[in-house]
C-alpha cells in the first residue's frame, strides 16, 4: 500500500512536470513575452514600451538556453518558481499572486463546499428514488427531466434564476458578498440554489445508471429472496455496492472545490478564485492563468491518488499493489 | 481566391465526405440496421437535428450579387451573402430595439423601416433577431463539427498506435493523455485559447486538443483487447501487413465508439462554447454570444426578452435533440448496455 502510494506520487510528480512543460510551450514559446506585452500594453505600442514591459516583468531572459549561466533562463525560472510555490507577481497589477490566492480561497470555499455536499446528497437520493421505481412512469419522467435539465446552458440557469428569484420574487439579493456570518447565508443562497439545479440533471442520470446496473446483480435477487424490503435493499445493499463508481466521481471533485466556480462567482460578485481567473482572462494576466492551471492540475492529481486509496476503504476486495 | 469561395468549396467537400461515409455505412449490414433502428426510435430528434444542419448549410453557401437584394443599399450588393441572408431583405435593419411584430421602436417609438416584419424583434443594433438566430446554427455546427474533425483523427491515431504497438509508444501516449487529463478542462481550454489567440479556428483547435483525450483512452483500451483476438492473430500469422490489419480488423471494430463519442461530445462542446462566449473568448455570432449580450437586457425596464429567448430556445432545441439522439445511439450501438437495461 505505502509502496503503491509512493509510486503513484512519483508518477504524479512526472505528470506535474509535463503540465509545467505544456504551460511553458504555450505561454513562453508559442505566445512569446513580446506578444504577451503587446496584448497587455496595446497593439500599437512602440517597441521600446514593449521591451520595458518585458523587462519589468522579468521575462527578458533567454528562453531556453543561456551559455553563461545555464540556470538563468525562463525555462528554468518557470519550473523553479512553480515547484517551490513562489508564484511571483501578477502581470496585470504587479501584486504578489500568493496574496490573492490566500485572500480569495475563503469565499470560494464558502460557496463550493455547501454546493458540493448538498448537491451530492440531493442527487444521490433523487437517483436512488428514481432507480427504486425503475421501469415505471416515475423513472421515465425522471430520466426525461434529467435530460431536459442537462440540455439547458448554465448561462440560462444563472440569468433566469437571477431574474426569477432575485428580481421578480425578491427572495434573495441578486448578487454581492459580505463576509459577516449573519449576511453570508443570504448572499450565498441564490448561487447555491442555481448551482444545485444546473448540475442536478447530469448527476442524477449518472447515478441512476450506476444504481440500475447494481440492482440487476445476483446479490439483490438473493436479498429479495430472503425477504429484505425494497427500501432496505436500495439503502443498505445497492448504495454500498455502488460506492466505487460514486467515489470515482466524488473524490476527484473535492480538490476542485478550491478552484471555485468561474461562472457562479463572477455572476454573483463573489470575490473568490473563480472570479480571479475570469479577471485574469479579461486582463490578459498570463501569470495568474499559469498559476491557476498549475494548481488545478496539482489538485486533480492528488485527488486521483486519494480516489484510489479510498477504494480500499470502501471495498475490502480492492488491493493496491 | 476569395474567402467565401474557399468556404463554399470546403462545405461542398464536407458534404461529399459525409455522403461518402453514409454510402460506406450502408454497405454494412450492422450500420444499416442501426440507422433504421435510430430512425424508428427517434424520428423527431433526427428531424430537428436535420433542420439545424440544413440551416447551417444554407448559411455556409454564399455568393456576391444576384437576386434577393431587393431595395438594398449599394454596399450590401458587393458583399457575399448566404442563402439565409437572401431570405431577408438586404438592409433589413432598424436603428435600435424593437419588439416582435412591432410597428415602432421599443424606446422612443419612432417608426420602423419594416414595420411588423421582424418576427422576433431586433437587437440593440437594430439587427433582426430571427436572422441572427438562424445564422447561429452554422456556428454551433462548426463548433461541434470542426472540433470533431480535429479530435477524432487525433484520438484514433494515438489511441490505436498506443494500444496496438504497446511499449514505448504506449508509455509516451499515456503520458500525454495523463498530462492533458490532469488539467481541469475549462482551465485548459481557457489557457489554450489565451495562448493561441481568439478566433473561430483557434477555439475549435483548443476544444479539439481538450476533447480527444477521453476517446483516445477508450480506443487504446479497446485496441488492446482486439489485437489479442484470434482473427487478428491469424491475420498476423499469415503475414498481413500491420497497416492492413489495423484498417481491416481494428478500425471497423472501433467505429461504434467513435460514433457514440461524437454524438455525446457534440452537446458538451456547444455548451462549453456558450461559457467561452460569456468569458469573451468565444466565436462571433454564436448563440452563446447572443445570450451574453442579452445578459443586461433583463434588468432594463420594461425588459427585453426576445434576444435571450430566441438564442436560448435555439441552443436548447439543438442540445436536447442531440442528447436524445446520443442516448439512442449508445443503446443501439453498444450491445453491452442494451442487455443490461432491457
Amino acid at each position: 500500500m505505502l509502496a503503491y502510494v509512493i509510486r503513484r506520487l512519483a508518477y504524479g510528480f512526472v505528470t506535474v512536470l509535463g503540465v509545467l512543460l505544456l504551460l511553458f510551450v504555450l505561454f513562453f514559446l508559442y505566445a512569446t513575452p513580446v506578444e504577451m506585452a503587446r496584448r497587455a500594453v496595446g497593439e500599437k505600442a512602440p517597441p521600446e514600451v514593449l521591451q520595458q514591459w518585458v523587462a519589468n516583468h522579468g521575462y527578458d531572459k533567454p528562453r531556453l538556453w543561456n551559455a553563461e549561466s545555464p540556470s538563468d533562463t525562463l525555462l528554468f525560472e518557470h519550473f523553479r518558481r512553480m515547484l517551490t510555490f513562489d508564484f511571483g507577481r501578477s502581470d496585470a497589477d504587479d501584486t504578489p499572486i500568493v496574496d490573492h490566492l490566500r485572500q480569495r480561497v475563503g469565499p470560494s470555499l464558502v460557496l463550493t463546499i455547501p454546493l458540493f455536499v448538498i448537491g451530492l446528497g440531493v442527487s444521490i437520493s433523487a437517483s436512488l428514488f428514481v432507480a427504486y421505481f425503475r421501469e415505471t412512469y416515475i423513472d421515465r419522467t425522471g430520466v426525461v427531466l434529467a435530460v431536459l435539465g442537462m440540455s439547458i446552458s448554465i448561462l440560462l440557469y444563472i440569468i433566469g434564476g437571477q431574474y426569477l428569484i432575485g428580481k421578480l420574487l425578491r427572495w434573495f439579493p441578486i448578487s454581492g458578498f459580505d463576509p459577516a456570518p449573519a449576511m453570508i447565508a443570504r448572499f450565498m443562497a441564490l448561487p447555491l440554489l442555481i448551482g444545485l439545479f444546473s448540475g442536478l440533471g447530469e448527476s442524477v442520470r449518472f447515478y441512476r445508471t450506476v444504481f440500475i446496473e447494481e440492482t440487476s446483480r445476483d446479490y439483490v435477487r438473493t436479498a429479495r429472496a430472503k425477504g429484505c424490503g425494497d427500501g432496505r435493499i436500495m439503502a443498505r445493499h445497492v448504495l454500498r455496492n455502488a460506492m466505487i463508481p460514486i467515489l470515482t466521481r466524488v473524490v476527484v471533485a473535492i480538490p476542485f472545490l478550491f478552484i471555485g466556480s468561474l461562472l457562479l462567482e463572477s455572476f454573483f460578485g463573489i470575490p473568490g478564485l473563480g472570479s480571479m481567473t475570469v479577471d485574469a482572462i479579461h486582463g490578459n494576466d498570463f501569470a495568474v492563468l499559469r498559476v491557476m492551471v498549475f494548481i488545478g492540475a496539482l489538485f486533480f492529481i492528488l485527488g486521483q491518488i486519494a480516489t484510489d486509496v479510498s477504494y480500499t476503504l470502501a471495498d475490502p476486495r480492492v488491493r493496491l499493489e | 481566391m476569395e474567402l467565401h469561395v474557399v468556404q463554399n468549396l470546403m462545405i461542398l467537400l464536407l458534404v461529399a465526405g459525409a455522403l461518402g461515409a453514409l454510402r460506406a455505412a450502408r454497405r454494412s449490414d450492422l450500420w444499416r440496421k442501426a440507422g433504421r433502428e435510430l430512425l424508428r426510435r427517434r424520428p423527431v430528434a433526427l428531424g430537428i437535428v436535420g433542420l439545424f444542419v440544413a440551416f447551417a448549410l444554407l448559411e455556409s453557401i454564399s455568393w456576391i450579387g444576384g437576386a434577393g437584394a431587393e431595395g438594398g443599399d449599394q454596399l450590401a450588393l458587393h458583399e457575399p451573402r448566404s442563402v439565409i441572408d437572401r431570405l431577408f431583405p438586404a438592409d433589413f435593419k432598424e436603428r435600435s430595439y424593437s419588439a416582435p411584430f412591432a410597428g415602432a421602436e421599443f424606446y422612443g417609438g419612432a417608426a420602423l423601416r419594416y414595420p411588423g416584419r421582424h418576427v422576433l424583434g431586433t437587437d440593440i443594433l437594430g439587427r433582426d433577431v430571427l436572422h441572427l438566430t438562424l445564422k447561429g446554427a452554422r456556428v454551433a455546427l462548426l463548433i461541434g463539427g470542426l472540433t470533431s474533425l480535429i479530435a477524432i483523427p487525433l484520438a484514433l491515431l494515438l489511441g490505436i498506435s498506443a494500444g496496438y504497438y504497446g511499449g514505448r509508444i504506449d508509455d509516451a501516449v499515456f503520458f500525454v493523455i495523463s498530462v492533458l487529463a490532469s488539467i481541469p478542462s475549462l482551465l485548459l481550454l481557457i489557457a489554450l485559447i489565451m495562448a493561441l489567440g481568439r478566433g473561430p479556428v483557434q477555439v475549435c483547435v483548443a476544444m479539439g486538443v481538450t476533447s480527444w483525450v477521453g476517446l483516445s483512452r477508450m480506443v487504446r483500451g479497446e485496441t488492446f483487447k482486439l489485437r489479442e483476438l484470434d482473427y487478428v492473430q491469424a491475420a498476423r500469422a499469415l503475414g498481413v501487413s500491420e497497416f492492413r490489419i489495423i484498417r481491416r480488423h481494428i478500425l471497423p471494430n472501433l467505429m461504434h465508439l467513435v460514433v457514440i463519442t461524437f454524438v455525446l461530445m457534440f452537446s458538451g462542446l456547444v455548451l462549453s462554447e456558450a461559457i467561452l462566449a460569456w468569458l469573451g473568448i468565444g466565436i462571433d455570432g454564436s448563440w452563446g454570444q447572443m445570450i451574453d449580450q442579452a445578459r443586461d437586457e433583463l434588468s432594463r425596464d420594461p425588459i427585453i426578452w426576445w434576444n435571450l429567448a430566441a438564442a436560448s430556445a435555439a441552443l436548447f432545441g439543438l442540445i436536447l435533440a442531440v442528447n436524445f439522439l446520443g442516448d439512442a445511439v449508445r443503446d443501439i450501438l453498444d450491445p453491452r448496455t442494451t442487455w443490461e437495461t432491457r
